[in-house]
């Protein structure tokens, strides 16, 4: 073996990795955001059995889980270049992830709704309460619980995924690391160094998830 | 826009390009195959050590593949394609491919096995070995027949999430489906339509796996 | 007073009820009986709106159920109903699910909404349960906290739809305890039930509902000790 492994470059730009693991961070935070909501909504359509706007529902929700997310990015970034809407790469990873995000959450959260028994929604309508009232108070909490740990996992999953921005040209954690890299030619120590920051975030993740789900959930 | 430009706009993408394509699809389904069985068959083998529940196993072994679960597969591709020819193997995007892959796959399905060994319960195990049953006939006629049906369905989500995966090999320059894209979409300049038919092939090949698996599952929970 | 005036129901092709007709007076404990299928649910339903209906009409204090302009969520908070899973909400303290309507539904506040809920738990012998989740309550105790939940909206007509039949038996006699208490306390209240005990010593009318109509009603002693239904007969023979 005649390479020799030199750290201290990446040592010295530790600061600049640590600083593209928030980026990482808030583009997989913000997409989780955008998918919850945009997967409840895809759920519910999904549910209401409406021909008219079931297909555009399952038509997402089928196509998010069965195409690579690399080939969902490149859609968001030359795909839709082609017809002249040119996304910044942030977006192209926000819109990638949220998009894949939405359609893999909508699946949990039907699964969710559908473990809720009707009778819960009659006794809440019983006692008076309307039917927003009911979803709101009765229904919606006790989904958010069976899909907070799915939830959890798509979260580590987005942050995985948001390393695929090196590859539409977004300086995320892994685009700064391949970024760096390039100047030095030390590929292994970079991405070495970078795999453990990635480590670390989803160990956090975690962590942080099982304390917030303890806080929680006193049922 | 001339009339020339629209013109090209059609002819552009050829019928041999479709062949171009397929041929990739083909490279594409042969490293799925090769990362789905080698990392099942691992997978297995080391969800079978951590049921055992030794606390040096869980220290080693699962930590290691803990670890690869929570980092991306590029970086992993990335790291393994520099780190062979540092210790003296080098290996082609293929090679290299392949056994991250595989890697990968055992990490992920490590976990799904032995969930599925442990969704046996303990009183059957007895109730196995009180008839006389060796450990491995009991591994063999009671515990991998019931495991199985419980965890088949996250098995195949397993497989085709690294069917998908296998995209991201295109990073160390393997002529897989994704890869063989970006060619035509140099060649073509035609952006959408190779990456809508490029879905499209990745679409066949995931969707009718995982309606299958769907129903299946539907089935067994009705019985 | 609940007036059910030929009231028919079906499901699709399956004609449920078949013209009811019965008039429930302030103060009144009316028992509804017969085999499972015949409607008798499906009729608890309709008073309180959960089902419609396809003819007829039920007059709540003179206000029609099912009619077009009428507030369901308001009608609702006057009739209490208990049902046969009990339905207590699982994410809630024992406390919060009798709390929560009077606060969201009613526009209590926070601390009267608690004050009334700790009463209605007391009530029914729950008071050293405030803090605890359903998940960890008996069936029987749970089938209470739902008795107090409907109890704490301070409905004037209590529905019980087969409060028991999901009990295990020996944790039947609580809650049976409990909906004498609220009938020996001059509560409104319509039970249908598979409990003839209950049925005989509680009510004063008892109805005995067949293929969708009601067969016979009366006092207990007419229908347990001279019914004049042959149907009614062979009903209580094959129950007893």
């Amino acid at each position: 073996m005649d390479y020799t492994f030199h750290w201290r470059p990446v040592i010295r730009k530790l600061p600049d990795l640590l600083e593209a693991a928030l980026v990482t961070l808030e583009v997989a935070v913000l997409s989780m955001v955008i998918g919850i909501l945009i997967g409840l909504a895809l759920a519910l359509i999904r549910m209401s059995g409406k021909r008219s706007t079931v297909w555009f529902a399952v038509g997402w929700i089928e196509i998010a889980r069965n195409t690579p997310a690399l080939l969902q990015l490149f859609f968001f970034g030359f795909g839709l270049g082609a017809f002249g809407f040119h996304l910044s790469p942030y977006m192209i990873v926000l819109c990638g992830l949220s998009f894949n995000n939405a359609g893999y959450l909508a699946e949990n959260f039907r699964g969710g709704f559908n473990a809720i028994p009707d009778t819960q929604y009659r006794a809440a309508r019983s006692l008076g309460m309307s039917a927003i009232q009911a979803y709101a108070r009765i229904i919606i909490p006790q989904v958010f619980r069976i899909v907070y740990y799915p939830m959890t996992n798509q979260m580590v999953w987005a942050v995985l995924m948001s390393s695929l921005g090196m590859l539409v040209g977004f300086r995320e954690l892994t685009g700064e690391t391949q970024f760096l890299a390039s100047k030095t030619f030390r590929i292994f120590e970079y991405f070495l160094f970078t795999a453990a920051i990635y480590y670390g975030l989803v160990k956090i993740i975690l962590g942080a998830s099982r304390l917030i789900a303890w806080r929680l959930f006193r049922y | 826009m001339s009339e020339t430009d629209s013109i090209e706009f059609f002819t552009s993408f050829r019928v041999e390009d479709l062949w171009f394509l397929l041929e990739a699809a083909g490279r594409t389904l042969l490293i799925s195959v090769l990362g789905i069985s080698g990392g099942t068959v691992l997978g297995i083998a080391f969800g079978w050590l951590l049921s055992i529940g030794r606390w040096y196993g869980a220290a080693t072994l699962g930590w290691v593949l803990d670890v690869f679960r929570s980092v991306p597969l590029i970086i992993q591709l990335v790291l393994f394609f520099n780190f062979f020819p540092i210790v003296g193997f080098p290996l082609d995007p293929f090679g290299a491919g392949t056994l991250v892959l595989v890697m990968y796959t055992s990490a992920l399905v490590a976990q799904v096995a032995r969930g599925g060994i442990e969704a046996v319960s303990i009183s059957t195990r007895r109730a196995a070995r009180s008839l006389g049953m060796s450990y491995w006939q009991d591994l063999r006629y009671v515990v991998w027949p019931i495991g199985i049906r419980a965890v088949l369905p996250s098995w195949t989500g397993v497989a085709l999430g690294v069917l998908k995966d296998t995209a991201l090999v295109s990073v160390l320059g393997y002529m897989e489906l994704l890869r063989a894209s970006q060619i035509l979409i140099t060649r073509t300049q035609e952006p959408f339509l190779v990456l809508a038919v490029v879905g499209a092939f990745y679409f066949a090949l995931s969707f009718p796996i995982a309606r299958f698996s769907e129903r299946l599952e539907r089935r067994w929970s009705h019985d | 007073m609940i007036e059910i005036e030929g009231v028919r129901k079906s499901f699709g092709p399956l004609e449920v009820l078949r013209g009811i007709d019965l008039t429930v007076r302030n103060g009144e404990v009316i028992s509804i009986i017969g085999a499972s299928g015949s409607g008798k649910s499906t009729l608890l339903y309709c008073i309180n709106g959960l089902e419609s209906i396809q003819g007829g009409r039920i007059l709540v204090d003179g206000e029609d159920v099912h009619g077009r302009d009428t507030n369901l969520n308001r009608l609702r908070q006057r009739l209490g109903m208990v049902f046969q899973q009990w339905n207590s909400f699982p994410h809630l303290t024992a406390l919060e699910n009798v709390a929560l309507a009077p606060r969201i539904v009613k526009g209590k506040s926070r601390a009267e909404a608690r004050e009334i809920a700790r009463a209605q738990l007391e009530h029914v012998g729950l008071g050293d349960k405030l803090d605890v989740y359903p998940s960890k309550l008996s069936g029987g105790q749970q089938q209470r906290l739902a008795i107090a939940r409907a109890l704490a909206m301070e409905p004037d007509y209590m529905l019980f739809d087969e409060a028991t039949s999901a009990l295990d038996p020996e944790l039947v006699g609580e809650v049976l305890d409990t909906m004498r208490l609220l009938a020996n306390e001059g509560a409104t209240m319509i039970c249908v039930t598979h409990e003839m005990g209950f049925a005989r010593d509680v009510s004063d009318r008892v109805a005995f509902v067949d293929e969708g109509r009601i067969e016979e009603i009366g006092p207990p002693s007419q229908i347990f000790g001279a019914a004049q239904s042959e149907k009614t007969q062979r009903f209580l023979a094959k129950v007893r």
